[in-house]
């Protein structure tokens, strides 16, 4: 099974054929996703204008991990914002301010809690960005114009490349797809 | 979907369609991306003038007034705050509701939100823009307001005050903007790669390939996105939380009466989202009309806006009677004192504003009859928005007009400057608005095609 960080479109081992159909129905395009997957094809990726729920599964998509790296950056952000307010406050130049203790560690709550969320948001993203390989400049590779519109793309490799263009003609003719071909050109 | 699913969708979520029409894919895309291909209406027009002209009021103002001095304020010794951070209050409250429709309705999975939630985060980031104006002009010299951050300096090195609620405005607000921003643009990446791809080749097609980061719709890409998107909902839920209790506590950890109560936080986040919900309602009654997505934003979703505004406005009334209560019952006659000051003293007029607007207006909500005619409910949205604003008013201005010592009490009145600055304020947010509906879809079309996908195993009535 590819690993999830590898981009779908860039490393095609050389000798492996993807083959693309796209659906019009939704209910057509999980179907195939299942039986395709039933019959031993990987599911390479796909390309829809919305979150398909129930993809996930039928292809064996596993969840991510990305709430790992919110909890990371969130625990680093309130030991940071700790750390800022105990050593500037307590440490560096501790300042009378109507004598409220130099370690007020209540009233750091705010300022620590807001960093906290802060650093966990913005990592949260960062590495949606990095893992989803999304930066500006990035050209979209689209099997068809309108999968961002209204039509769902479906990315198979056989399991032994072995068959043939009329094989998977039939296939996702069978399938209910709407046009399917041969995903070989990159940009 | 099987059957099964089907059937149990049904019969547990027997509600009206969340688009009407029996829309599909290709017309959500349709009726989101044409009003950006389109020429300007004459009404966005004659709109966007009318809020550049006040917008270049308040920049006018505000120029002058840095330029010479606090002292073109109505302001003096007693009085210290009164326009300047009422504003602020007001723009932030605003902004909350914006966070609530996008962050806390998709934690309790209400899928109507879709229909708004884009434009509610986008009028959440403009008040917050607003907001941040006035902080920074409230300072006597604004040219050194990065002095708020603690950085090493040649002043010692001087910290600053992390003990103080002012500070914690400027991390709590700063946080704010910036996962606003964040979780808003990140929303908005899908829908930019569909108007990329309905782009003709030239330099719009370009920074929309550029803003939409290459997207193309990739499943495990979508996998991804939606857990990051529940996440920032879920972290931004307690950061609107904190941010407004934050901002209440610059009134509510001082000693003087009426700036002195544990009650503030849940009051001032309520009445947030109760402000805020109003200015969505006034917003997008116009804009469904003018933009014609009223399949989008259908009678539904401001049935459910309504209901949200009169149970905030409850909590809101049931705030100022606790108000009443614990001035009475602390024995404490200075607590008495400012409860009587502000509905009998000299600025009585504006108690029973706020009083009207708030209290008893809303109550018309209840009724189904008031909730369904959009006109009433315009109405209703504009002087909640009156209500609030004065209840900030009066909240600030009334009690440090009189404080402990009689020989300090003082007036105040507003200046032509300090109103200048306030129209400026709604011109900057009417302008920011005005362009985000002419140059970016205002309607979150990925989800909305999303929970149509959803809803599919339902019979539409």
């Amino acid at each position: 099974m590819r690993s999830i960080a590898a981009s779908a479109h860039t490393e095609f081992a050389p000798s492996r054929r993807i083959d693309a159909g796209l659906f019009a129905g939704e209910d057509d395009f999980l179907r195939a996703t299942r039986e395709l997957r039933a019959r031993g094809f990987e599911i390479v990726d796909a390309h829809t204008p919305h979150p398909v729920h129930g993809f996930d599964d039928a292809a064996g998509i596993r969840r991510s991990r990305l709430p790992a790296a919110t909890l990371a950056a969130g625990v680093a952000g309130f030991a940071l914002g700790t750390w800022l307010q105990v050593w500037t406050s307590a440490r560096d130049w501790p300042v009378d301010v109507g004598g409220k203790p130099w370690n007020s560690m209540p009233a750091f709550l705010p300022v620590t809690f807001e960093i906290t969320v802060l650093f966990a948001g913005l990592v949260t993203v960062g590495v949606l960005l990095c893992r989803s390989k999304l930066r500006p400049g990035k050209r979209a590779w689209l099997p068809d114009a309108s999968v961002t519109d209204d039509r769902y793309a479906l990315l198979v490799a056989s399991p032994s490349g072995s068959h043939r263009a009329e094989e998977m003609a039939a296939l996702w003719r069978g399938l209910g797809a709407e046009r399917w071909f041969t995903a070989e050109d990159r940009p | 979907m099987s059957h099964a699913a089907a059937a149990a969708t049904h019969a547990t979520d027997a509600l009206p369609p969340v688009i009407d029409g029996g829309k599909t894919l290709t017309d959500v895309t349709r009726d989101v991306f044409s009003p950006l291909e389109r020429k300007a209406s004459p009404a966005w027009k004659a709109g966007f003038a009318a809020a550049l002209c006040a917008l270049l009021l308040g920049v006018t103002a505000i120029g002058y007034q840095i330029a010479t001095g606090i002292g073109t304020w109505g302001l003096n010794r007693t009085v210290g705050w009164a326009f300047d951070i009422t504003n602020f209050v007001f723009w932030v409250g605003i902004g909350h509701a914006g966070t609530l429709i996008s962050a806390v309705l998709l934690l309790f999975r209400q899928k109507w939100r879709t229909s708004i939630n884009r434009s509610a985060e986008a009028m959440t980031i403009f008040a917050v823009m607003c907001a941040g104006i006035f902080p920074l002009i409230h300072m006597g010299r604004p040219w050194l307001a990065h002095w708020v951050f603690p950085y090493p300096n040649d002043r010692g090195t001087l910290w600053v005050n992390f003990r103080s609620p002012l500070l914690w405005d400027v991390f709590a607000i700063g946080t704010y903007f910036t996962i606003s921003a964040t979780f808003w643009y990140v929303g908005l990446i899908p829908d930019l790669a569909t108007a990329r791809d309905r782009a003709k080749e030239g330099l719009r097609k370009r920074i929309l390939s550029l803003l939409s980061l290459g997207w193309d719709g990739s499943a495990r890409t979508w996998s991804r996105y939606e857990v990051a998107c529940t996440i920032l909902a879920a972290i931004a839920t307690p950061l609107v939380v904190s941010v407004h209790s934050v901002v209440s506590s610059d009134f509510a950890t001082a000693v003087i009466p009426g700036w002195h109560a544990t009650l503030f936080p849940p009051y001032f986040v309520l009445g947030a989202v109760f402000s805020g919900f109003a200015m969505v309602l006034t917003l997008l009654i116009v804009a469904r009309k003018v933009m014609r997505l009223e399949a989008y934003i259908t009678p539904r979703h401001i049935g459910a806006m309504c209901k949200v505004v009169v149970f905030t406005g409850s909590i809101v009334a049931l705030a100022y009677l606790t108000e009443l209560f614990t001035a009475w019952y602390s024995g404490n006659h200075y607590e008495k004192f400012v409860f009587l000051n502000r509905a009998f003293g000299p600025m009585a007029w504006a108690f029973w504003i706020m009083v009207t607007c708030n209290v008893v207006a809303p109550q018309l909500l209840w009724f189904r009859k008031v909730r369904s005619s959009v006109g009433a409910v315009f109405a209703l949205s504009l002087v909640i928005n009156v209500g609030m604003w004065f209840e900030r008013f009066v909240i600030i201005v009334t009690s440090i007009s009189r404080d402990f010592l009689p020989s300090s009490w003082s007036g105040y009145a507003p200046t032509l400057v300090e109103w200048a600055t306030l129209v400026g304020s709604f011109g900057l947010f009417f302008t920011m608005f005005l362009l985000f509906c002419r140059y970016v879809p205002m309607i979150a079309a990925s989800e909305v095609k999303t929970v149509l996908s959803d809803r599919k195993g339902e019979v539409r009535p």
